[in-house]
């Protein structure tokens, strides 16, 4: 009896301590398998007290202060009053920034690029996919976002790749348990490659590589690309046309519903941008051609040589989100820091344009670096600075929530110890959307986990 | 006669680069006045002349007078500091791997070394003086690196540093298994396939090796009369065991380096560097008691699996252990940045300035054996020098000049001089007849060869394609 007794004690401890393992494990899997649960931070009122701060859209303000409440800033000042029962943040010998964004990113598409296809959501099956939805496809709890965001990058435009129409971009706050916490813009714009002339063959069957082309041929299979681009884009006009024909009178036929082509519609009539990566003189202004003909609105995305097509950009009023500072100049005989010079290039001809890192996810953090490095080659500091918050912002229509610090816009801020365009600075606070993030990472964790390894 | 003129432009539109980039010539003589001296072994020196004497440095200190004959350069209000050192670089390379057999240990990258690679002009101007050229990473045993001044302009046999310690690229992990290699159907396969079989194709050339010494030290003592053939895949490895030639050992997960630590105790070699080494931070102490040191990038991670606990402590991590820690590039782009990259090691975890900064310039120099020559500013050694505007950790600094021996190869004043001349003479070339554009009604002009892809992070695809 006794034994009985203790036996089913035993198993009852047994039962209890497997039961904790279980949870233990659970937690711990979901702490190193890459799907991570991102923290989504702290709602409150918060006051950013005895910091410099830099508005990007104003002066810099000296030992001032920044309330953050109900997600939004406050208010804003060296005088700003401080309501009560707000959780203050000591920012002496700190300095308060917007949060950085990138317009160019894959982030939360791809977690990881090479070698685990199960990972990586970038780009769908065929050459016309306007229905793809990056918004769709992203992983909240991608550890690209976590990383990203402990380096100062707020919000991103996460955008799908591959084909001649790859998907709609959507821009993302870097903080959310769901797509839908996170969206800022769901659906900002359509992401299409731009025909390009190339002499380079593609990849034909069997693995075997095409052979390269002439000049001249090259350029006739461009022009050819871009009328069968203009072809899709009166295709899909004449759907919307029957479509809205048919919803005046019954008696025509109905068009059979096309995903693809009903997707086009916002931005055949010009409501929202097209995205075209393009990097030459030439495709940049082949671009400029096809959306003032086409009357739509256009984002270069890429931009190597937008600022030699300076005209052609501010006729059509066509904004650039810039990827190159971390590429190497294309020709040899390019100058060594052709591509380091472009932003103030763009810059002093009039451009209108961002920098982004055109990077999948794991480097975004990087951003600050791109625009900093632009600042050693002519791009002044404070332009350096607005290349990464308030020219994105503008570019993805969030300017009126985003991209400086003003009372009502949405709180994304940066508290760091230098100038955040430096890669010696570190980040001490991070706000999204009013919320104070916390400051780890994967990263974080696994240094935790092995700092102290004897 | 027409003829002969164009191909003397088209000639000297090739070549013309390197003769003009090279007229700097100081005969080696220079004075660098009023710099702050970042020293790398010896601290950073505010207001310091450096006199660089036939190519070496010859006197640190202030107020130093020149005699005629010494091109002075004035950096008031520059930093001066020492060539940065790439412990992992495959410019200059026409081809990265020989990837037909899992021992490749026969292959060495100097017979194939390209000088008019224009990623070695990239690379001075980012401040880079010395690369370490390392064959890629497709073989569990792959060809012999060479480490190399990056002397623009000069012959190709000018540019490996002759006292340099003979090496030898391994590798580890995905590559070498080819995980993620592009191969076309009907490939055969190639063993291994398994982080099991790497180190086992490893120990299998080790005791071949052993052999081989075994042979040779029994002919020499006159047991056997017949010499053994000289064995080309065997004699570097030989060598290894002779502790004559360094290991750089490509990889990612920790416990796959351990493996080959544990292999090398077993043969009695040290292993020099662990290449990549993304989760070195997890065996820091094994690395430490082994003497090994580690070359990492700063913070890159997630590439691929194997990768995907890459952590921006790794740095921190290893030098709190003791551990010797270069940064690289692994590519001609991020090559003209790592400055940066050494900045970013402060940020994560708080490694100490002056030890950062000896992560791109010393500590390289002591993995490579080059550190009596190179990878300091002090007296005696080599006058590989960079000049920057600004601190080299600020994201807003820039080369203004880099001299290797005293010459300088990169001048970013004469570069935009050389930018308006060579405009001029590619529009000269435009205009030719033989170059008239095929729309003017010139003929179309031939298409070149595909050149091999400038950046290589993952270097080591390339080769497997191949």
């Amino acid at each position: 009896m006794m034994n009985a007794e203790c036996r089913m004690q035993n198993l009852g401890k047994l039962v209890l301590a497997s039961f904790i393992v279980v949870l233990l494990s659970i937690f711990s899997v979901a702490q190193n398998d890459g799907t991570e649960q991102n923290a989504t931070g702290r709602a409150g009122t918060f006051a950013i007290v005895g910091a410099r701060i830099v508005t990007v859209s104003g002066a810099v303000i000296e030992n001032g202060t920044v309330v953050i409440r109900d997600g939004k800033i406050a208010a804003v000042g060296a005088g700003a009053a401080i309501p009560s029962g707000a959780e203050r943040i000591d920012g002496n010998g700190l300095t308060v920034f917007p949060g950085l964004i990138d317009a160019a990113t894959a982030l939360g598409l791809s977690e990881i690029g090479q070698g685990v296809n199960a990972s990586v959501d970038l780009s769908e099956v065929g050459p016309l996919n306007a229905n793809s939805k990056a918004i769709n496809g992203i992983h909240p709890h991608s550890s690209h976002v976590n990383v990203s965001r402990v380096n100062g990058i707020t919000t991103v435009l996460s955008a799908p790749t591959g084909g001649t129409i790859a998907g709609q971009a959507a821009v993302i706050n870097l903080n959310g348990a769901t797509p839908d916490e996170m969206a800022v813009v769901r659906e900002f714009g359509l992401v299409v490659n731009f025909p390009r002339v190339t002499t380079v063959g593609g990849f034909g069957g069997f693995f075997q590589q095409q052979p390269p082309v002439e000049f001249s041929e090259a350029v006739k299979r461009r022009d050819q690309q871009i009328d069968d681009l203009k072809k899709l884009f009166r295709t899909a006009e004449n759907y919307l046309r029957a479509k809205d024909a048919y919803a005046k009178d019954k008696s025509l036929p109905f068009p059979a519903i096309d995903l693809r082509q009903e997707a086009m519609a916002p931005y055949m009539r010009g409501e929202r941008p097209i995205l075209f990566t393009a990097e030459r003189e030439r495709d940049i202004r082949a671009v400029a051609k096809f959306a003032s003909e086409m009357k739509i609105k256009a984002i270069i995305m890429g931009g190597q040589e937008a600022w030699k097509a300076a005209d052609d950009l501010k006729k059509n009023n066509i904004p650039v989100v810039y990827t190159h500072i971390y590429s190497l100049p294309v020709r040899d005989d390019d100058p060594y820091d052709y591509l380091f010079e472009a932003p103030a290039k763009m810059s002093s001809a009039g451009v209108k344009f961002a920098i982004g890192t055109g990077d999948s996810g794991a480097e975004v953090r990087d951003l600050p670096y791109h625009a900093g490095l632009a600042g050693a080659y002519g791009l002044s500091k404070d332009e350096a600075l607005k290349s990464v918050t308030i020219y994105p912002a503008e570019i993805l229509g969030i300017a009126d929530r985003m991209g400086s610090i003003e009372v009502g816009k949405v709180a994304n801020l940066v508290v760091a110890d230098g100038d955040i365009l430096e890669p010696r600075t570190n980040i001490k606070h991070i706000f999204i959307a009013g919320r104070l993030i916390p400051l780890t990472s994967r990263h974080t964790r696994l240094f935790d986990a092995f700092k102290d390894r004897k | 006669m027409m003829r002969k003129a164009i191909i003397f432009l088209i000639v000297a539109a090739i070549t013309g680069i390197s003769p003009a980039l090279i007229s700097g010539q100081t005969g080696n003589d220079v004075l660098i006045k009023g710099g702050t001296v970042m020293t790398a072994t010896k601290g950073t020196l505010e207001n310091t002349d450096v006199l660089i004497r036939s190519g070496k440095i010859a006197r640190i200190g202030k107020n130093i007078s020149a005699d005629g004959g010494v091109r002075v350069i004035d950096a008031t209000g520059k930093f001066v500091t020492p060539g940065i050192i790439d412990c992992h670089s495959h410019s200059m390379l026409d081809a990265i791997n020989e990837g037909a057999f899992s021992v490749t240990s026969m292959t060495a990258v100097r017979d194939m070394l390209n000088p008019t690679d224009i990623a070695i002009y990239r690379a001075l101007a980012g401040g880079v003086t010395v690369g370490n050229l390392l064959h890629g990473s497709a073989n569990s045993i792959g060809g012999q690196n060479t480490t190399v001044k990056f002397k623009w302009g000069h012959p190709v046999e000018d540019y490996p540093i002759a006292d340099a310690p003979p090496g030898i690229k391994f590798a580890m992990g995905e590559n070498v298994k080819r995980a993620t290699a592009f191969l076309p159907p009907g490939t055969p396969q190639r063993y291994p396939r398994t982080r099991m079989g790497v180190i086992e194709v490893m120990r299998d050339a080790f005791l071949r090796a052993k052999d081989y010494r075994q042979a040779w030290a029994d002919f020499n003592a006159k047991k056997t009369r017949v010499p053994p053939r000289k064995d080309l895949e065997l004699e570097p490895l030989a060598e290894i065991l002779e502790g004559k030639r360094i290991v750089h050992a490509h990889g990612y997960r920790s416990d796959e380096h351990l493996n080959l630590l544990m292999l090398a105790d077993e043969f009695g070699f040290k292993v020099a560097t662990l290449q990549h080494g993304l989760e070195a931070y997890k065996i820091a102490p094994e690395i430490a008691k082994r003497g090994t040191g580690v070359s990492i990038f700063a913070d890159s991670w997630g590439y691929k699996l194997e990768a995907y606990d890459a952590i921006p402590y790794n740095a921190y991590i290893l030098w709190k252990n003791g551990v010797n820690v270069s940064i690289n590039s692994d590519s001609d782009e991020r090559m003209r940045r790592l400055n940066l990259d050494a900045a970013k090691v402060m940020k994560y975890g708080g490694v100490p300035e002056a030890d950062a900064f000896r992560m791109i310039t010393i500590n390289p120099a002591i993995q490579l054996g080059i550190d009596k020559r190179t990878g300091s500013i002090e007296v005696g050694k080599d006058a590989d020098v960079a000049i920057w505007n600004a601190h080299p950790f600020s994201v807003y600094s820039r080369v203004e000049m880099t001299m290797i021996e005293g010459e300088i190869l990169f001048d970013r004043a004469k570069d935009a001089q050389m930018r308006t001349e060579m405009a001029k003479e590619r529009e000269a070339l435009e205009k030719l007849e033989v170059n008239k554009a095929p729309g003017a009604g010139g003929t179309s002009p031939p298409v070149p060869r595909e050149r091999r892809r400038g950046d290589r992070d993952e270097a080591d695809k390339e080769g497997d394609n191949q």
